[in-house]
């Protein structure tokens, strides 16, 4: 199954689906107006994407209409499609930065608590895996109750090895291992988990940080990346979480998981805009192949695929 | 993009409507627009923000504005209300069956903290000499039976598993019995965590429900939830009749407007809050502390209120003022604690300020009672010049009070220097909601404090 039809598939579980309600708000024949607007607008706000953010796409649609003398709303969808894709990214899908030459790629995972940061990594590992590559696990929460346990769970699942301490060890001190080993092993990727944190805690922010200069120190050109999840049902703080997470720890790009609720993750696109991080992938549920890339055009156009489109 | 305080910014939109004696509708209309902005930025949902701003303008047009509050003031003044209002009164007790044991149920989406908040109620319950039974119903995250375990031994709390290969129905309806045979008087069921759309798992809770009758069924929602929250709450509603909720990490920095509209769409009161990753870090939910929490303010107006209530109005909003503005003398200072006992603790008044009560240090202050009356003392044993100038207090000058006030001139001191500090933090007061942000409290005492 693919992208694409993953996403409509998650958002065809609900008829409140962010932009199938765009979809029943662009109805034939319907002028452009005020209500028109106010509509479309309170759609925007209900997908997360941020007050402000949508304040600035709406004032950008009415110049938009002004210019090209639109009256009609139908006419409007490309419009809007154009606008949001380009705030996410109008480049192709932006795959994940790999070590040159089959040298060691080390990917670090950071995030609030509960986000999916270890089911991610499973699945990553399990995607990495497939493809023929030497995966190897680092247990870096050591915090949670329960958590080395998980990921050990994952990589028995994915069939990689998974380098641990015991519960309530130092974390840098767990991902050195995992660099060390994954070294003598020739392992093509290193996936360091973290234990989730939330971003207003300093020390524990500093702790991460401590980790992020490990890894660095060891090998200056890692972390190839730093990934944040996000879960998708997350409101405006996590624009905070973007901001704070980079701010410590170099955050490169954003998984937003848990996408086949009913929760649109439309904040990536006011982080996308302000932050400039790019979505590289989206979790689509709990199975060990529910991880997809993401491509930002496909994304835009999943959302706006209508009912009527998925029972063709 | 900071958030600015809601006080913050009606108080700009009113600056040039000073001195109206009424509100009129536009005034109205463009503070409803901040206001609207501020709730939608606190993740507050689209329509229970429609409702809200429509019924606070229809309360706001047309009213008097009170002698002591400004224009903006009115209007968070009638926000405050309102909002207080449909967030519910304070009511975190639990159900008790009157036939032992009491069984919780605890849903959620995933992630939101569903086993650690298992642990925390057990804690709790553990607090108050009860034996609960915790039962590990989440056979479908890996590790999930684990965890609840590791929780169960930390606080010396039996936990109930048949592993991952038994129906959680299953397994709660034996963990049931298990716990009438040994004398279990609650019984704390861990459930998987579940998309709200997923029919099968919805189902599987229900059942759960069926089987075991629990007293509680308490959602368990992540604090920075978005517009979504609504969906989440309403479907695990109505399918489980959620009795209450239990809203987890609120010890980040997010405003939590999924408070509000998850109590306003369902009905659901709020009973706890999850504040920290310890094993206790659980509180009684705040209805009032939300409320202002949403709005990005401190609660400037429970200290106006509880200032008027005690003392005379006008000398409170001057004290307000003067410890905003950082004219505040050692006689102000004097003519407060002489008002102390009646305001209520002053550290208790600091924390009512916006972005005080994150300064570390201040949440365990004690006000000592002789101390009080030693700082008295210094203070009366001083010049009118001395109390208005501080800095002219020279050391035949420092020896004298302490000679006067019976005190030491190491006491004098540390009164005057603590006294320096405290007008320095006072300078930085109205810049101080947002500098606390991310940054590091810095500590400093009060002239009082031991």
């Amino acid at each position: 199954m693919g992208f694409f039809s993953k996403i409509k598939e998650g958002l065809s579980k609900t008829r409140d689906a962010f932009l199938g309600k765009v979809e029943s708000i662009i109805t034939f024949g319907r002028k452009i107006d005020e209500e028109f607007y106010e509509e479309l607008e309170e759609a925007l706000i209900m997908a997360d994407v941020g007050v402000n953010t949508v304040m600035e796409i709406m004032d950008e649609l009415r110049v938009e209409v002004k210019k090209r003398k639109l009256s009609q709303a139908e006419e409007l969808r490309p419009v809007l499609q154009e606008k949001l894709a380009d705030l996410m990214g109008s480049e192709e899908q932006e795959g994940l930065r790999m070590a040159p030459n089959d040298q060691l790629t080390v990917i670090l995972f950071v995030g609030v608590n509960g986000v999916g940061k270890t089911t991610t990594i499973g699945k990553l590992a399990h995607k990495f895996k497939s493809e023929g590559k030497k995966v190897i696990l680092a247990a870096g929460d050591t915090f949670r109750a329960g958590a080395i346990e998980q990921l050990e769970v994952w990589g028995q699942r994915a069939g990689v090895d998974v380098i641990k301490q015991s519960a309530g060890s130092d974390p840098a001190a767990v991902i050195y291992d995992g660099l060390a080993a994954a070294r003598a092993r020739k392992a093509d990727v290193l996936l360091c988990d973290t234990a989730g944190r939330l971003q207003n805690k300093s020390n524990l922010m500093d702790e991460l940080n401590k980790v992020y200069r490990v890894i660095k120190r060891e090998l200056p050109d890692a972390p190839h990346e730093v990934l944040l999840v996000l879960d998708a049902t997350t409101g405006q703080n996590a624009l905070q979480q973007a901001k704070l997470f980079g701010a410590t720890a170099g955050v490169t790009g954003i998984v937003l998981s848990k996408l086949d609720g009913t929760a649109k993750g439309g904040i990536v696109i006011a982080i996308r805009k302000e932050l400039e991080i790019p979505v590289k992938f989206v979790g689509l549920g709990e199975k060990i192949d529910d991880l997809q890339p993401f491509v930002p055009q496909e994304f835009v156009a999943a959302l706006f695929s209508g009912e009527q489109e998925e029972h063709e | 993009m900071v958030f600015e305080g809601l006080a913050n910014r009606l108080q700009d939109t009113f600056n040039r409507l000073r001195g109206k004696g009424k509100l009129s509708e536009s005034d109205v209309a463009e503070a409803m627009r901040e206001v609207r902005l501020a709730l939608l930025e606190a993740d507050v949902n689209f329509k229970v923000v429609k409702d809200f701003v429509a019924k606070v303008k229809e309360r706001a047009v047309g009213q008097e504005v009170l002698q002591s509050l400004t224009p903006g003031q009115h209007v968070i003044k009638i926000v405050n209300e309102e909002l207080t209002e449909l967030m519910g009164g304070a009511q975190s007790k639990l159900a008790i069956s009157p036939k032992a044991p009491t069984v919780y149920m605890m849903v959620g989406l995933q992630g939101a903290g569903k086993t650690t908040h298992t642990g925390k109620l057990a804690r709790l319950l553990q607090k108050d000499h009860k034996k609960p039974l915790l039962v590990a119903c989440d056979i479908y995250r890996p590790a999930a039976i684990k965890q609840l375990q590791v929780l169960g031994e930390q606080l010396d709390v039996p936990v109930f598993s048949l592993g991952n290969e038994v129906s959680p129905v299953e397994i709660a309806r034996q963990a049931l019995e298990h716990a009438k045979s040994y004398g279990h008087d609650y019984v704390l069921i861990d459930t998987a965590g579940r998309l709200h759309i997923d029919e099968a798992l919805m189902d599987e809770l229900k059942q759960i429900k069926e089987t075991v009758q629990p007293n509680e069924i308490l959602l368990v929602v992540d604090a920075m939830t978005g517009q979504d929250a609504v969906n989440v709450a309403e479907s695990f509603n109505t399918q489980l009749d959620v009795t209450g909720a239990i809203l987890t990490k609120l010890d980040g920095d997010t405003r939590g407007g999924a408070a509000l509209s998850i109590r306003a769409v369902t009905g659901t009161q709020i009973k706890f809050a999850g504040t920290g990753e310890k094993i206790d870090a659980i509180e009684p939910f705040h209805p009032d502390r939300m409320a202002s929490r949403i709005l990005g303010m401190g609660d400037v107006l429970t200290l106006i209120e509880k200032a008027q209530a005690s003392i005379d109005k006008d000398k409170a909003i001057d004290l307000e003022r003067k410890m905003r503005n950082a004219d505040f003398t050692l006689d102000d200072f004097l003519d407060q604690l002489q008002q102390v006992k009646q305001l209520g603790p002053l550290d208790q008044i600091m924390g009512m300020l916006p972005g005080m009560n994150k300064v570390k240090g201040l949440q365990n202050a004690n006000v000592d009672d002789k101390q009080i009356g030693r700082i008295e003392a210094i203070i009366r044993s001083m010049t009118p010049t001395e109390r208005t100038e501080p800095g002219v207090i020279n050391s035949s000058r420092r020896k004298r009070i302490a000679a006067g006030s019976g005190t030491s001139v190491q006491e004098v001191n540390r009164l005057l220097k603590q006294f320096e500090e405290m007008q320095k933090m006072m300078k930085q007061f109205s810049g101080m909601a947002k500098k606390m942000k991310g940054k590091k409290g810095k500590g400093f005492k009060l002239p009082f404090m031991p």
